[in-house]
C-alpha cells in the first residue's frame, strides 16, 4: 500500500498549487510540455517543483512565450500523428533552432533523433543520434538503475527504464552526458537534450534543473 | 506466490504512458495494424471483441496464443491480453508470454467467483475493471496498477461507462469531506482496505491511473468520458464493429487527446460518416446478461 502511494505522490506532486493565469515572478520559466499523448502531467509536476510554470502544448499557438520545451514518455507513433496534423512538427523544429532548451524523455527522444529503428519511423531529426524503439525488450524488461557515483552532478539520480529506447549512434557534436551499462542514456546537442530514461518518474528535479538553467524568462 | 520484486511504479508507469491515449480492442494482426497507424498507443489482443462474445454466449476464455503472440510480433506499441477473473494459471501463461499489461476482464466468464488474482504476485501489471471506488480499492489492494470503469462491454451504450466513473469520481470527493475519525467506517462501508481509503481522503483521487472503459462508440463518446475524469480510454468493439474502422479509429484518438478542445472534437465528429456500431438499449437487457456484474 505505501508502495502504490508513493509511486503515484511521485508522479502527480499532489494537487496542483493554485496559481494566478499570467501572472508570474520574474525569474519564472513558463515551460512548454507537449500534451497530445504521455506522460505530460508528471512533467508538469516537475516544473512546478523547481518553482516555475508549466504550460500544455497540443496545437503550435501553444507554444509562443514558452521559454523551454519537454517532450514527455508516452507513445511515439501516437504523438508523430499529432505533431504532423497541428504542424507542431515544424513548429518543435523551430523552437530547437531559437536556442531554447528542449528536453525529450524515452518517447520524445524518438521524436528528437534524426534516426529511428526497430522499426524504422519518421522523427524530427534535430538531434544527430540513431535510436533503437523497444531496444530492452517489453514491458517486463523494464527496470530502475542509478546513475555511477563520478557522474558529477547527476551523481546518483534514479534511472527509470520503461520499454525505453537505446541511442545506438551519436554523432560528432554530441555530448554523452550520462551512460549506464556501456550504453549513452542522456544526450545533448547545445540546446537539445535526450534521455532514453524518465526522470520526471521520480522526484529528484536535479536533471531537469539543469536543462533549463540555460533558459531565459521571455 | 510471493510478491513480485518488480516496483509499483513500473507497473503504474507504464500506464502513465498510455495517459491521453486510446487502448484499442483487436481480433487480427490487420486490425492491430490499422489500431497502430491510426494513432492507437496500446493495443488488446482478443480471440472476440466484447460485443461478439456477448452475441455468441458460451464460456469467454483468455484469447489464443497464436493471436496474441502474432500481435505482438506485428506491432510496436503496448500489447495487452485479457485473463479470466481469478483464473492466475491464465495469467501467469500471459505473462510467460511477455504481454505488456493483463486485463483481469469481466467481459470473460470469470474462472473464480469469491477471489480475483493477487497482482502483487506478478512482474507484468495488471488493469482491472472497477463501478465504484470500494470495487477499485480492492483491485489496488490486491495489486491492480491500472482502474478502468467497467461500463457495459460490447453494448456500444455509454451510459454504463459514465455511471461507474461518475460514481468513482463522486466516491472519491465524498472521501475528501469526511473527517479522520469517519474514514474507518467508511472503508467498512466501501468494503476497501483502510489504508488506501485514507490515502484516497488525502489525495482526492486514485492511487493509480484511473481510464474509462465499456461502451466508447463515438468520438463524442471518448471525449465525455475524458471530460468527466478519465485519464485515457479504452475502446473495445466500437471501432472495429462500426462501418469504417480505421476512420473512426483515428477520429476517436483525435477526440480523446483534444477532448475539451470543441473545434478537434467537432473536426473528429466530422470525420465520421459512416454509422458507428450498433448500439443496445440496456434497460431491455435481461440483467443475467450484464458483464459488469462479474467481479467482486
Amino acid at each position: 500500500m505505501a508502495a502504490v502511494d508513493e509511486a503515484r505522490r511521485i508522479v502527480d506532486g499532489g494537487p496542483a498549487p493554485r496559481s494566478r493565469d499570467g501572472e508570474r515572478s520574474r525569474s519564472q520559466l513558463v515551460v512548454g510540455v507537449l500534451a497530445v499523448q504521455g506522460d505530460s502531467e508528471a512533467h508538469a509536476r516537475s516544473v512546478r517543483a523547481l518553482g516555475h510554470v508549466p504550460r500544455f502544448v497540443k496545437r503550435r499557438e501553444h507554444l509562443q512565450g514558452c521559454d523551454a520545451l519537454l517532450l514527455p514518455g508516452g507513445e511515439s507513433t501516437t504523438m508523430l500523428k499529432f505533431l504532423r496534423a497541428e504542424g507542431l512538427d515544424a513548429a518543435i523544429v523551430d523552437f530547437c533552432a531559437s536556442g531554447r532548451p528542449v528536453f525529450g524523455t524515452c518517447a520524445g527522444a524518438i521524436l528528437l533523433a534524426t534516426r529511428v529503428t526497430g522499426p524504422e519511423q519518421p522523427s524530427l531529426g534535430v538531434l544527430d543520434v540513431t535510436v533503437e524503439r523497444n531496444a530492452y525488450g517489453r514491458q517486463l524488461d523494464s527496470f530502475v538503475a542509478h546513475a555511477a557515483d563520478d557522474a558529477g552532478d547527476l551523481a546518483g539520480i534514479e534511472l527509470v527504464f520503461i520499454r525505453a529506447p537505446i541511442v545506438r549512434e551519436a554523432g560528432p557534436d554530441v555530448e554523452v552526458v550520462l551512460e549506464h551499462g556501456g550504453l549513452p542514456v542522456l544526450v545533448r546537442h547545445g540546446n537539445v537534450w535526450a534521455a532514453t530514461f524518465h526522470p520526471e518518474m521520480t522526484d529528484d528535479a536535479r536533471l531537469l534543473a539543469r536543462v533549463l538553467a540555460d533558459a531565459r524568462p521571455s | 506466490m510471493s510478491e513480485s520484486a518488480t516496483p509499483i511504479r513500473l507497473k503504474t508507469g507504464l500506464a502513465e504512458m498510455l495517459k491521453g491515449g486510446v487502448i484499442m480492442d483487436v481480433t487480427t494482426v490487420e486490425q492491430a495494424q490499422i489500431a497502430e497507424a491510426s494513432g492507437a498507443c496500446a493495443v488488446m489482443a482478443l480471440e472476440r471483441v466484447p460485443s461478439d462474445i456477448r452475441r455468441d454466449g458460451g464460456v469467454a476464455r483468455m484469447a489464443r496464443i497464436d493471436i496474441i503472440e502474432s500481435i505482438m510480433k506485428t506491432v510496436s506499441i503496448p500489447v495487452m491480453a485479457k485473463a479470466r477473473i481469478g483464473h492466475f494459471a491464465e495469467a501467469r501463461v500471459l505473462q510467460q508470454l511477455g504481454v505488456d499489461y493483463i486485463d483481469e476482464s469481466e467481459v470473460l466468464t470469470p474462472a473464480d467467483d469469491k477471489h480475483h488474482i493477487d497482482k502483487h504476485a506478478f512482474d507484468v501489471p495488471f488493469v482491472c475493471g472497477a463501478r465504484n471506488l470500494g470495487e477499485a480499492l480492492r483491485r489496488v489492494g490486491e495489486g491492480a496498477a491500472m482502474i478502468r470503469t467497467k461500463g457495459e462491454a460490447g453494448s456500444g451504450n455509454i451510459v454504463e461507462a459514465v455511471r461507474h466513473m461518475r460514481q468513482v469520481v463522486g466516491d472519491i470527493r465524498r472521501l475528501t469531506v469526511l473527517g479522520e475519525e469517519e474514514l474507518m467506517a467508511q472503508a467498512k462501508e466501501l468494503g476497501a482496505p483502510y489504508e488506501l481509503v485514507r490515502i484516497v481522503a488525502r489525495d482526492g483521487r486514485l492511487p493509480v491511473p484511473n481510464f474509462a472503459a465499456g461502451g466508447v462508440a463515438t468520438p463524442a463518446d471518448a471525449s465525455l468520458m475524458m471530460s468527466l475524469g478519465a485519464e485515457a480510454v479504452f475502446v473495445g468493439s466500437g471501432i472495429f464493429k462500426s462501418e469504417d474502422p480505421e476512420t473512426f479509429a483515428k477520429a476517436i484518438v483525435q477526440a480523446t487527446t483534444h477532448w475539451d478542445d470543441p473545434e478537434r472534437v467537432l473536426d473528429a465528429c466530422r470525420q465520421v460518416v459512416k454509422a458507428p456500431m450498433v448500439g443496445l438499449d440496456l434497460d431491455k437487457l435481461d440483467p443475467s446478461e450484464m458483464l459488469q456484474t462479474r467481479g467482486w
